[in-house]
């Protein structure tokens, strides 16, 4: 739980979210909103719809109804209407998998640049200056470079910048995914489980690497972690979802005191005490469902 | 060995208007996952609109001729790259997400349309084409062979290295290339890094064309004959040369281009002329027998 200001700006705000496949409702009646500058975790049992949530976001899903509104540099872009690859470009939302998706024939610094090509690809100028080596383009592909050096060295990567990514340790995919996002240059950073299969350094790590990323580049970051010892520590807002249905939102400790939530995580019919002592022991649970 | 030699100039030739068309077929390959059938008559559309400039430009009489050879040389491209685009655009790209086979099936019809097209435009007799670019060297003599290299030969093959070049700095070193490498290995991360995967399969249709057109120029001024139908064995031959390669391997192409070109030249020369094709062929299946991913394809590891 971090200390962060009150006032900082709306980034997202998801309005009345519903997601139908046939007749299977995925998302029912989802609103919820997270800042800039923020850690917004979205929890819930397995099949609840986190994972739907990103895919309406990131335009692979277009939402049965509903309105997806992103707010930075002073406009407002409706996700639900965009086209996919328009998502990143012009609305700036990034997004890592619970698979990992490197591009694995590629280094790790070109994975770091084509994750900057929009600037590049101006700056090549239907390619010509690309292919003839001009100084607009050069200077373009300078700065590319340093930015993945910046998000290397951030992520403790520098060391294989080289490598194929598909050579790497598990972990450092992990960082790879994030620092490629990164150098999208995102308003709204979207992880789906990044912690999943760390071990505890590594996870610790990882929260710091979060913090950092919120902190020091104001990014708004969407969280799915089922490992309550990342989101207790690092969430500055918390939405529970069960069932395709919102049961709960607010700060880790509203969350984690909150007896619907305890009902959908441990079941009906506990022992009335119980609740209170869960509430105390839930931060240092490993969720492994 | 002058016969030898002389051999090896013509095959080299042949292969490098191969390796030109079959590096169409393997960036497709590469990208999408289709094998575009109507690629070789790309190529004689390409040839087509050669011959055509080329007869404009006699009208208008009296250019200077490297400059002549230089028009043509735009307006095939321009004009090539713009059929390329048309067919992926109409063809192929409302398929997308469809089955595998439904592209396929939509890139035969499109190159039965395009022959008959050209047939009912241009006709179906052959259009000659006058030598343009005349003269030769004469490398090694004996008492009754010479071996000469053309400068038609040599343009060839000048043309081909230095596009060659080209294009594999575009692939490598600009950020097209990478977002063609990116969509190659996975589209759907690519369009997440906001990188526009319809217009970059566009471009890598464009690419694949403008090369395809260099090659139908050449083949025009090489042979100086052109009919309706010679996308269809071109094609064919380019089509194995890319699969002798390595499908997907853009190296790989332009080397099965060449042995396909050597082959065909050495078979013809030493062998029966009727059965070329049949030992081209032959070899595409000795070669699978033993690399089944091609000469420089890259075996498919399944990491789990």
């Amino acid at each position: 739980m971090n200390g962060t200001p009150e006032d900082q700006p709306v980034l997202l705000q998801v309005e009345h979210l519903t997601m139908k496949f046939g007749g299977l409702t995925a998302i029912d009646d989802v609103s919820f909103t997270a800042k800039a500058g923020e850690i917004t975790a979205i929890i819930g049992p397995n099949g609840a719809g986190k994972t739907t949530i990103f895919n309406c976001l990131t335009g692979f899903y277009s939402p049965t109804y509903g309105r997806l509104g992103l707010h930075h540099s002073d406009s407002e872009f409706l996700l639900e209407r965009m086209e996919g690859f328009r998502i990143t470009q012009q609305a700036h939302v990034a997004r890592t998998f619970q698979n990992i998706r490197l591009f694995g024939a590629m280094s790790v610094l070109e994975n770091l640049i084509v994750a900057q090509h929009n600037v590049l690809m101006r700056a090549s100028k239907l390619s010509f200056a690309g292919l003839l080596g001009m100084k607009g383009y050069r200077q373009a592909e300078k700065e590319a470079i340093n930015k993945a050096r910046y998000w290397l060295q951030r992520t403790g990567l520098l060391e294989y910048a080289d490598q194929d990514a598909a050579n790497l340790p598990y972990g450092a995919q992990r960082r790879l995914e994030i620092a490629r996002a990164m150098c999208t240059r995102p308003a709204l950073l979207c992880l789906d489980e990044p912690a999943a299969g760390l071990n505890p350094k590594e996870s610790s790590e990882l929260n710091a690497l979060l913090n950092y990323i919120k902190n020091e580049h104001q990014v708004g970051l969407l969280l799915i972690e089922h490992d309550m010892s990342v989101v207790m520590e690092i969430s500055d807002h918390i939405v529970v979802l069960d069932y395709g249905r919102k049961i709960s939102d607010g700060t880790p400790v509203m969350v984690a005191n909150d007896p619907v939530v305890i009902r959908a995580y441990l079941g009906e019919d506990e022992d009335s005490q119980l609740p209170q002592k869960i509430a105390e022991d839930l931060p240092g649970v490993r969720q492994d469902a | 060995m002058e016969y030898f030699v002389q051999q090896l100039i013509n095959g080299v030739t042949l292969g490098s208007i191969y390796g030109l068309i079959a590096i169409g077929y393997t960036m497709v390959y590469g990208i999408i996952g289709m094998i575009n059938f109507a690629h070789g008559d790309i190529f004689m559309v390409g040839s087509f609109i050669a011959l055509m400039t080329f007869i404009a430009l006699g009208i208008l009489g009296g250019i200077w001729l490297p400059l002549a050879l230089l028009v043509t040389l735009l307006v095939t491209m321009v004009i090539t790259a713009a059929y390329g685009w048309t067919v992926e655009r109409l063809a192929y790209r409302p398929l997308r997400g469809s089955f595998r086979l439904a592209p396929l099936i939509s890139a035969i019809g499109m190159s039965i349309f395009l022959q008959n097209y050209v047939q009912l435009l241009q006709g179906a007799r052959v259009r000659p084409l006058q030598p343009v670019i005349e003269g030769h060297f004469i490398l090694m003599k004996s008492a009754h062979f010479s071996v000469v290299l053309s400068y038609m030969q040599i343009t060839i093959v000048l043309v081909t290295v230095i596009l060659m070049a080209i294009f594999a700095t575009l692939i490598s070193k600009t950020a097209l290339g990478r977002a063609q490498r990116a969509c190659e290995q996975d589209s759907l991360m690519a369009s997440l890094l906001g990188i526009n995967v319809d217009r970059t399969i566009s471009l890598t249709f464009i690419i694949g064309s403008l090369l395809a057109a260099v090659a139908g120029m050449l083949f025009l001024l090489y042979y100086g004959v052109i009919d309706f139908y010679i996308g269809f064995l071109a094609g064919m031959k380019a089509f194995t040369a890319a699969v002798l390669g390595g499908i997907g391997s853009l190296p790989g192409a332009m080397l099965g281009g060449l042995i396909i070109g050597l082959i065909e030249t050495f078979w013809s020369a030493y062998f029966t002329i009727e059965y070329k094709d049949v030992a081209a062929f032959s070899v595409l299946v000795l070669v699978l027998i033993f690399f089944p991913t091609g000469l420089l394809g890259q075996p498919e590891v399944e990491k789990v």
